[in-house]
């Protein structure tokens, strides 16, 4: 017992966060989902809960999964061929299962947006990266995109640094700008989820900073799943956390359970730092 | 060390180096030698070219008909004719090129179909043109009756540029980082949003070096259209396209006979008076330097593409 | 006061498409694909129409006169009364200029390839392969007029029994025409052989010469040779040049000082001509395209099974 509380010294565990109740309403549910490359196997059997406005955060060594469980959410892998989902991931409360083949991958990436892990706006201006989400749903009534595109960027805290300078090209902004563009860009529709791709890992620390800070505030609105190589930060900004080995789900549960008392010998060793 | 057991080991390695060192350098000079030769031969093509033709440039020149007399004659029919053929050259084969190039690039499954299309491509672009000539005469002139005119040559050239224009729109497509692809797929674009919002917007630079590369090369080309039948003293012009009256706009010029730049200097080449040759010179300036300027653009257009601009 | 409430953004509203956009959406998608397809299928209906017109008049021709003459006759003499249609002459002519065009473009091209994959600096490259575009953007007609009025003449001064039609001017002009496309497809394989194998044989102690034509070449084998299947493919079909400074002459081609009709000059000599549109002689420029038709298909889908190939392997 001693061994380990001084290793989880380490980690600061926030203990601010709310617990969960265990009736919290859901967003989806991961359900015996398996992903398979071809005929290479990368997910086996996952299931857990993702509830809804929380922040669920993915993490576990490099290969084990994490990225792949993502992009399933928006049925990004459909995009090359050869790929195939085993199990459900059902979106709530219409009960969808949107890793079905009867379901249009359109009609799941409608619903769940997504940013990713190196920033990548159009090459347009910042005013139409953003309205972008909206046209391509035949939103086009200007007083309406205009509106939606400055309530976004505010809540993506970038509307002061644009405001200005809308029609100039996305290429102008800094990194973490971009990124925040990203951010703005894929809640411009209102999704049901989000999700997010390492998001900060190609961003300098202050820039990190601003967006755990965004994360955290933009999860009292929508869902967020985001997948995260850096444990602190997965310790910060999210609820609850799954933890990922070789394909498999080895632990979920509450954040700071997981950080103070996991349950699996795996989960400390990597929260430890002894692999990964 | 090995001088030491050895005393002539050291010096076979050192005659070996030295050797090798000398063989590399004669290549490289003999390399080196070749390179030069080659853009030399430019120089002198063009140099020619402005030595022969370059005083013979006039306004009356551009201005003239050609004549029986060679002192008189110009290229006006010969210019307006090319201008008119290009537009229709370009009017029918970027629409139809780029189509086709979006489709290969980004709908087309991996099945026998599409790889006999590409085949096809491939190996369109490699057939003479003076095949597209015989293929215009046969279909166009002789089975469609549609005479020999501005609208046959435009769409002869068409054909065969189109597979430049159909791999410079595959390429353009393909070099559009997987990131800006994602991006839009993510957002909830279909298929066709991600092409037409996106991505065709991202590869126009690209596509754009294509059709200039493909103009250029139609505008230089001779065979075809003299296959075609086009009559190559023509000392009137196509009707305009505008006119006073209603619609303001007319088509009938795409129905009349007519003449372009190579013709109008391939038949001054083959006349015995050497005034003629001056003038199939001074048209040789005029159309190098057309070629020129347009290579040299879509050249100057790709090199802004890798440095990122945009 | 967190960001959230600065903004103001206390509603979080879903914005999602209308079930008629969607449908139109589905609508639009689907007409544009077919648009697309056709645009894409439309070059195979522009190869049978190649094949179809060719044929179709080949056919007319071989009707009057028999194949195994056509491929055997020693004379070409269509217009005559008593005519001949000895295609090996014009074939002849065709062969000789393509010979002479690759004896300069095949050495002078790979050395350059070599040269520019293995030896020269960044720089050297991005100045020299735009000057080589800008080479093969030259208009024929203009490599004609070069030939017979620039350097025929100079060859005279060397060659005093050289005429002013012949076949090794003509012959030396397509070399040059043919040479930035060798260059270029040959040092795109070059390039395309992973460097490991250079340091390999540089670690051996190989100069980098020979580790261009022992283990670069050997390596881009298919590429290289890909390219010169191109450039004999284009020589082939070359028609201005040789229409220009060549010569009408129908002959066996076996002095290349002396001008011949190659079978592109032929087509375009007919076709200036008076030629009436059903005649005997006028279907002869469908079964002399047609023969070079077959020609260059060969040469380019060899070249194009040989480049695929490469890619392959890399």
């Amino acid at each position: 017992m001693d061994a380990r509380t001084r290793e989880q010294s380490v980690v600061a565990a926030d203990t601010s966060q709310p617990e969960l109740k265990a009736d919290a309403p859901l967003r989806a549910r991961v359900v015996d989902f398996s992903f398979y490359y071809g005929d290479k196997q990368a997910l086996n059997r996952v299931s857990f809960p993702i509830y809804d406005r929380k922040v669920t955060a993915l993490i576990g060594p490099s290969g084990c999964g994490k990225s792949t469980l993502l992009r399933a959410f928006n049925r990004m892998h459909d995009l090359y061929p050869g790929n195939r989902y085993e199990g459900e991931v059902i979106l709530y409360p219409e009960e969808l299962n949107i890793v079905s083949p009867a379901v249009d991958p359109l009609l799941v990436r409608l619903k769940i947006g997504m940013v990713f892990q190196k920033p990548n706006p159009f090459p347009k201006s910042i005013y139409e990266n953003v309205a972008s989400g909206l046209w391509v749903r035949g939103i086009r009534k200007k007083s309406l995109v205009d509106e939606r595109v400055e309530e976004v960027l505010r809540q993506a805290a970038l509307w002061d640094e644009v405001k200005d300078r809308l029609r100039t090209s996305a290429y102008g902004l800094s990194g973490g700008q971009q990124q925040r563009l990203c951010i703005a860009r894929a809640l411009a529709p209102g999704p049901e989820m989000l999700l997010l791709d390492e998001p900060t890992s190609a961003l300098d620390p202050i820039a990190t900073a601003r967006i755990e800070t965004l994360m955290t505030e933009l999860s009292s609105m929508v869902t967020i799943l985001i997948v995260t190589h850096n444990m602190q930060q997965a310790a910060r900004v999210s609820d609850t956390t799954a933890f990922m080995y070789l394909g498999e789900l080895v632990e979920f549960g509450p954040t700071t359970t997981m950080f103070t008392a996991p349950h699996d010998r795996r989960t400390q060793d990597y929260i430890t730092g002894r692999f990964g | 060390m090995s001088t030491d057991r050895n005393p002539t080991a050291a010096t076979d390695e050192q005659t070996l180096v030295r050797r090798a060192n000398w063989q590399d350098l004669r290549f490289a000079i003999v390399g080196f030698v070749v390179l030069v030769m080659a853009m030399t031969t430019l120089l002198v093509l063009v140099g020619d070219f402005m030595i022969d033709g370059v005083p013979r440039l006039s306004w009356e020149f551009f201005t003239n008909f050609p004549s029986r007399r060679p002192e008189q004659a110009g290229i006006l029919s010969a210019w307006v004719g090319s201008a008119l053929v290009m537009l229709t050259t370009a009017a029918l084969a970027v629409p139809v090129g780029v189509a086709a190039g979006i489709y290969l690039e980004e709908y087309a499954p991996k099945n026998w179909i599409t790889d006999i299309i590409e085949i096809n491509v491939t190996n369109l672009a490699g057939v003479p043109s003076i095949i597209y000539g015989l293929l215009a005469l046969g279909l166009f002139v002789q089975t469609l009756k549609l005479g020999q005119t501005i609208l046959v040559a435009g769409l002869t050239l068409a054909l065969l540029i189109l597979p430049i224009i159909i791999v410079a729109t595959r390429e353009a497509l393909r070099s559009i980082p997987l990131e800006v692809r994602e991006a839009a797929y993510a957002l909830g674009a279909d298929r066709w949003q991600a092409v037409w919002m996106y991505l065709l917007p991202t590869a126009r630079p690209g596509i754009l070096t294509g059709a200039i590369v493909g103009m250029s090369r139609a505008i230089g080309e001779t065979a075809p259209i003299i296959t075609i039948g086009a009559l190559t003293f023509i000392a009137f012009l196509p009707p305009s396209p505008v006119q006073e009256t209603f619609p303001f706009v007319s088509f009938e010029w795409l129905n009349s006979p007519f003449t372009v730049m190579p013709i109008q200097m391939f038949n001054w080449i083959s006349r015995p008076q050497a005034g003629f040759h001056v003038a199939a010179a001074a048209t040789g300036v005029v159309l190098l330097g057309m070629t020129l300027m347009m290579n040299g653009l879509a050249i100057y257009i790709r090199y802004r593409i890798r440095k990122g601009a945009g | 006061m967190t960001i959230m409430e600065q903004a103001g953004a206390a509603r979080y509203r879903r914005l999602a498409p209308s079930e008629a956009f969607l449908r139109r959406r589905a609508v639009i998608a689907q007409i544009a694909r077919g648009v697309l397809f056709l645009a894409a299928a439309l070059s195979i209906f522009i190869t049978a129409g190649i094949v179809y017109i060719l044929l179709y008049d080949s056919i007319l021709f071989f009707q009057q006169v028999s194949i195994i003459d056509f491929l055997t006759d020693t004379q070409w003499t269509p217009v005559f009364d008593q005519p001949r249609f000895g295609i090996m002459t014009l074939v002849s002519g065709t062969l000789m200029t393509t010979l002479i065009g690759l004896l300069v473009a095949i050495p002078a091209g790979t050395i350059l390839a070599i040269y520019l994959s293995e030896f020269s600096a960044h720089r050297t490259r991005e100045i020299v392969k735009p000057i080589l575009e800008l080479l093969a953007g030259v208009p024929t007609v203009a490599f004609g007029y070069f030939a017979l009025f620039f350097l025929t003449p100079i060859f005279q001064r060397f060659i005093p029994e050289l005429s002013t039609f012949n076949l090794l001017v003509p012959g030396i002009v397509i070399g040059i025409m043919i040479l930035p496309y060798i260059v270029s497809v040959a040092e795109d394989a070059m390039r395309a052989v992973p460097n490991t194998l250079r340091e390999g044989a540089f670690a051996l102690g190989f100069t980098r010469l020979q580790t261009a034509v022992r283990v670069v070449i050997p390596g881009a084998f298919s590429g290289v040779t890909a390219a010169y299947i191109l450039g004999m493919s284009r020589a082939v079909g070359e028609t201005m040049v040789v229409a220009i400074a060549a010569g009408q002459q129908a002959r066996l081609a076996v002095n290349p000082l002396e001008g011949a009709a190659t079978i592109t000059a032929y087509i375009v000599q007919i076709s200036l001509g008076d030629v009436p549109h059903n005649s005997l002689a006028y279907l002869t420029i469908f079964a002399a395209g047609l023969t070079l038709f077959l020609i260059t298909l060969a040469f380019n889908l060899i070249a194009f099974w040989l480049r695929r190939r490469y890619r392959e392997v890399y």
